[in-house]
């Protein structure tokens, strides 16, 4: 345990610097010194002479955005790794059950329909559990097949039929207004971040989290293969459909209000596990910490690297595969 | 074997032959790319290849246009005549992805195909590309601002029609000089720095020498996103957006104008709280930048009301209503006009 002890307190300094040096950077000009002043102030309860758009700028933009990529990022990852084990499949990624697929149809109809921001997002929630339901419902009527086979093609086929619909929308958008909003979208952002997204985001994520925490060892055992789970008195098929329900949830939750962001879910898992092994009760916390750390990371260089916002489905991409590739050839632990 | 040969002799010989040339008097015309095309000596039938093509042929000649390339949504309908709102959808033959059939086309039998927009290399094979294909002529004229009367008048030229594209050259070029004028007199100091929000969040923007900010940099007003270089639509974040805190915000999008004014994060915008928030107007087509066609004329005194109240005094109604009567054909009614003008016009009361 001295390694994943390690590992944890490794992955939540990095986090700590990150969080730190994401509020201290921006293009709005804020000094250390008036971000000191803010953060005693708020914390003493005491009046500041700063300006009032200083304020916003750090508790109302930079705070807000630090919490959904910390949200995003741990959410992400730790449905990716939850959705490895379960599939006992280290190809797997959160979206491969529709979830991504769906979430991007619903928030492209929305921006279509020039609907609320809220909507947009609604949409995007909604869309994202029903395209995993209706996998799900599909793969639990086939019977007969092998159970995960059934399920991760009826996820591939559901998805890639709703990349049709959204491929449909764009074609049908208006190509001087919606289009590019549209391909934003898709592109994956926290740029428009505000407090009600995080508030909003915060509970489905945190429900996820905790029940993929309390079923952490089942999970574990799952991921030797259905007979040894039963031969321990598992239910697999129970197990697994709450564990896709809660890992849905919360990826849903934060795709809806961060757009599409790849590669997170697939390959921080990995990280996690040259870094503590298979065994998802490590490998949850320290997936968890690293997603969200990771994330923070890639989404502070996103606003201030250059002068525009780089978006993140893109950035991350860039960043984490040299990483990545650097982890994999200096591993000496196998993560299998 | 050798009937199949004639069949195809013939086919061939028909694509090669451009159909006016079946008994039809023709003359040619050159476009703005200084290709040449033979057209009818009498053209009634244009198919418009996209939104600013068509309407920029409707606007001069609205019974020649066979049909739209995407259809009105109902919000737009009430300023389009009913006999010609319900014209045929064809599709859009060019620009960002097409979505005509070609055969569509050609079933509607058109005389000649005018695109009107961009005019560069991709545009011209393009046009080169179908009018081999269809042996159809394709006309290209150059959507650039300063150009539209030029535009019109080349039009009017092409379509038969001189003495309307004459007319209409006249009009948009009185518009063009009477801005320009008032501009140049408002003192550099006086001239405010724009933030044009667009996207349902509002932070999709142009940078410098973007199309989309063509019309806000011709009023001299300042786009604060020139700052980040050259190029076209971007992504910027509201904390980009405080930073800049912009004189004024001019937007199309009716999702963040509305969210705008109960968002905290913009009331600390100087632009917000003196009010100087203004949403453009976007049917039947917006105003400021989409499509890129001559309804940015009606914009650019809008913007002008906007932005310079003193300088542009009078009310924009009755010279709103002149330019919607003469690009489509019906004179907006009182409800529709103060509708469009609600943000640039004092409120009543």
């Amino acid at each position: 345990m001295g390694r994943t002890g390690l590992a944890v307190a490794g992955a939540l300094a990095l986090l700590a610097v990150a969080v730190l040096a994401a509020f201290a950077v921006g293009r709005y000009p804020v000094s250390p010194g008036e971000l000191v002043t803010l953060v005693q102030s708020k914390l003493t309860g005491t009046a500041h002479t700063l300006p009032a758009t200083v304020e916003t700028v750090v508790f109302g933009i930079r705070g807000p955005r630090i919490l959904a990529a910390l949200l995003v990022g741990a959410a992400l990852a730790a449905s990716g790794a939850a959705y490895q084990g379960l599939f006992r499949n280290p190809l797997v990624s959160p979206d491969i059950l529709g979830v991504s697929a769906g979430a991007a149809f619903g928030a492209v109809l929305g921006i279509f329909l020039s609907l609320d921001v809220w909507a947009i997002q609604g949409l995007a929630f909604v869309f994202g559990l029903a395209a995993v339901g209706a996998a799900y419902a599909i793969a639990a009527s086939l019977r007969g097949h092998d159970p995960i086979l059934v399920l991760v093609l009826a996820g591939v086929v559901l998805g890639s039929l709703l990349g049709a619909c959204i491929a449909l929308v764009k074609y049908l958008a208006d190509p001087y207004n919606q289009l590019p909003a549209i391909t934003y979208w898709l592109l994956g952002s926290l740029a428009a971040t505000n407090p009600g997204d995080v508030r909003s985001t915060l509970l489905p994520v945190a429900l996820g989290l905790v029940v993929l925490w309390l079923l952490r060892w089942r999970i574990t055992v799952l991921s030797l293969g259905d007979e040894e789970a039963a031969s321990l008195g598992i239910r697999a098929g129970r197990i697994r459909a709450v564990v896709i329900a809660a890992a849905t949830l919360v990826t849903a939750a934060v795709v809806s209000i961060s757009g599409i962001i790849g590669w997170i879910g697939l390959i921080i898992p990995h990280v996690a596990r040259l870094l503590v092994g298979p065994d998802f009760r490590r490998l949850l916390p320290v997936a968890v910490l690293l997603g969200a750390g990771f994330l923070l990371g890639v989404d502070t260089l996103a606003r201030t690297a250059a002068r525009i916002e780089i978006p993140l489905g893109v950035l991350t991409a860039f960043v984490g595969t040299p990483l990545f590739l650097w982890l994999l050839a200096t591993a000496r632990r196998s993560w299998q | 074997m050798r009937s199949r040969r004639d069949f195809l002799a013939g086919a061939a010989a028909l694509a090669l032959v451009p159909p006016l040339a079946r008994g039809q008097a023709t003359r040619t015309v050159t476009d703005d790319t200084g290709r040449r095309a033979e057209v009818p000596a009498k053209v009634t039938r244009v198919y418009a290849a996209g939104p600013p093509a068509s309407m920029l042929v409707f606007a001069l000649a609205p019974e020649k246009l066979l049909g739209w390339t995407t259809p009105f949504r109902p919000d737009e309908r009430p300023f389009v005549p009913a006999k010609y709102v319900d014209l045929p959808t064809l599709g859009r033959l060019t620009g960002r992805g097409n979505t005509a059939n070609v055969e569509v086309v050609l079933a509607a039998k058109p005389d000649l195909i005018v695109d009107y927009g961009s005019v560069g290399p991709t545009f011209v094979s393009l046009a080169d590309r179908v009018q081999a294909q269809t042996g159809m002529p394709y006309l290209l004229l150059d959507g650039a601002f300063e150009r539209i009367p030029e535009s019109l008048r080349r039009l009017g030229e092409i379509l038969g029609e001189p003495a309307r594209g004459e007319e209409w050259a006249r009009y948009a070029q009185g518009i063009l000089d009477d801005v320009a004028a008032r501009v140049a007199r408002i003192p550099r100091e006086r001239r405010p720095r724009v933030y044009y929000g667009r996207g349902p969040r509002g932070l999709d923007t142009g940078l410098a020498g973007s199309i989309n900010m063509e019309s806000i940099e011709r009023m001299g007003a300042t786009n604060v996103a020139a700052a980040l270089g050259k190029g076209g639509l971007v992504q910027v974040s509201v904390e980009q957006v405080l930073a800049w805190d912009p004189d004024a915000i001019v937007t199309i999008d009716r999702t963040f104008y509305a969210s705008l004014w109960r968002d905290p994060l913009w009331q600390g915008l100087k632009a917000v709280q003196a009010g100087k928030v203004f949403l453009s107007p976007n049917v039947p087509y917006g105003w400021i930048d989409f499509p890129p066609s001559i309804n940015r004329l009606v914009g650019l005194r809008w913007l002008g009301r906007s932005l310079y109240p003193d300088a542009f005094p009078e009310d924009l109604r009755p010279f709103v209503r002149e330019f919607y009567t003469r690009a489509y054909h019906q004179t907006p009614t009182q409800e529709q006009l103060d509708a469009l003008v609600r943000t640039a016009e004092p409120r009543k009361g």
